[in-house]
């Protein structure tokens, strides 16, 4: 039974990893941009008059501190999430963390 | 003991927010109208003011869910980190507020979501302060209640939990980004209305697809742990 959930979940998680490789191969010329920009060059085209009125409040300075912070975000994200299912499928003596273990 | 996990949990949540940032998807900084940016923020403000009365009743009535809670919060930013290539040739992120307002209900993940739009802006240049409303009320507010509505119907009818966790966080990310494609619609649409709705859930719902299918997969990863080895807290959430 523990088995089996952990094999559901790779399976799962390998699933993931081929939709997000298979655009690489079907669109071989493209830029892989954000959306959010293709958003503001069709802002651009639909109404060539709108000028953006506000500017972001902080820029990170470079896109190596941009992914460093995403990292971070990443990393921080996923810990915590290990963390608490570490405990939760563990016990070790804590009331909530083994309700209903067979 | 447990104190010191859950303070320890809510540091690292708390850090979390800290770095939180960044996404294809949110409306840039002045790329809304100020009337718009006005009229989204009208509209979050009584779904947010409720999302922190549900919060404290929550925590309240159980402390032991702040467990979870920050879980579902760190769910968020893992997901919101992934930028992840789209058969439309850009790349877009999953929300991870699914998770959340399946567990929580969908008012709790108005505020977790409203945080972390809001550190997004300040720090990573990613959305914006004026379009702070328009952003929060397509994540943090449709995304999560169409989750939520999903997965109640779906536990109505007795769809096993899995597939109900999967349907309901595919489509409450879908239409995450399904409403942002309104939204810009609705404030830029001088060839015509159904035009540039056509060409932003292009730009916005098409990317989205794949990326929705994944964040679905993503969450019935972490569901099927929470079912097996936390099914006291699920049932007192009313989940299972």
């Amino acid at each position: 039974m523990t088995k089996s959930i952990w094999k559901k979940n790779v399976l799962l998680i390998v699933l993931v990893i081929i939709l997000a490789v298979i655009p690489l191969y079907l669109c071989k010329d493209a830029e892989f941009g954000g959306a959010d920009g293709e958003a503001m060059d069709a802002i651009s085209e639909i109404d060539p008059s709108y000028q953006s009125w506000a500017e972001p409040l902080l820029e990170p300075k470079s896109g190596e501190i941009e992914s460093l912070l995403f990292a971070l975000q990443a990393a921080i994200g996923a810990g915590v999430v290990g963390f608490v299912l570490g405990r939760i499928t563990k016990g070790g003596g804590e009331p909530k963390a083994q309700p209903e273990k067979k | 003991m447990k104190r010191k996990i859950r303070l320890a949990s809510i540091t690292a949540a708390l850090l979390g927010l800290l770095v939180m940032n960044a996404s294809a998807m949110h409306i840039a900084e002045g790329y809304l109208p100020g009337g718009w940016c006005i009229a989204w923020y009208a509209v979050c403000i009584p779904f947010v003011v409720a999302g922190f009365w549900a919060i404290k009743k929550r925590v309240s009535a159980n402390p032991k869910t702040v467990t979870l809670l920050a879980m579902c919060g760190a769910f968020a930013f893992v997901l919101s980190a992934l930028k992840i290539p789209s058969v439309t040739g850009s790349c877009s992120h999953p929300t991870g507020v699914g998770l959340g307002a399946i567990l929580f209900g969908p008012l709790v993940m108005a505020v977790l979501g409203l945080v972390v739009l809001l550190f997004q802006a300040i720090l990573l240049a990613h959305g914006g302060i004026t379009t702070l409303g328009a952003n929060v009320f397509s994540m943090a507010i449709v995304g999560p209640f169409v989750s939520y509505g999903i997965y109640r119907l779906c536990k109505k009818f007795g769809v096993p939990a899995a597939v109900g966790v999967f349907l309901a966080a595919f489509l409450g990310d879908l239409l995450t980004y399904v409403t942002t494609a309104f939204e810009m619609a609705f404030a830029h649409n001088s060839v015509g209305f159904v035009e540039s709705l056509t060409t932003f859930l292009g730009i916005f719902a098409v990317t989205q697809l794949p990326l929705a299918i994944a964040e679905g997969l993503l969450t019935v990863v972490v569901f099927n742990v929470l079912q097996k080895y936390s099914t006291t807290e699920l049932r007192d959430l009313r989940v299972l």
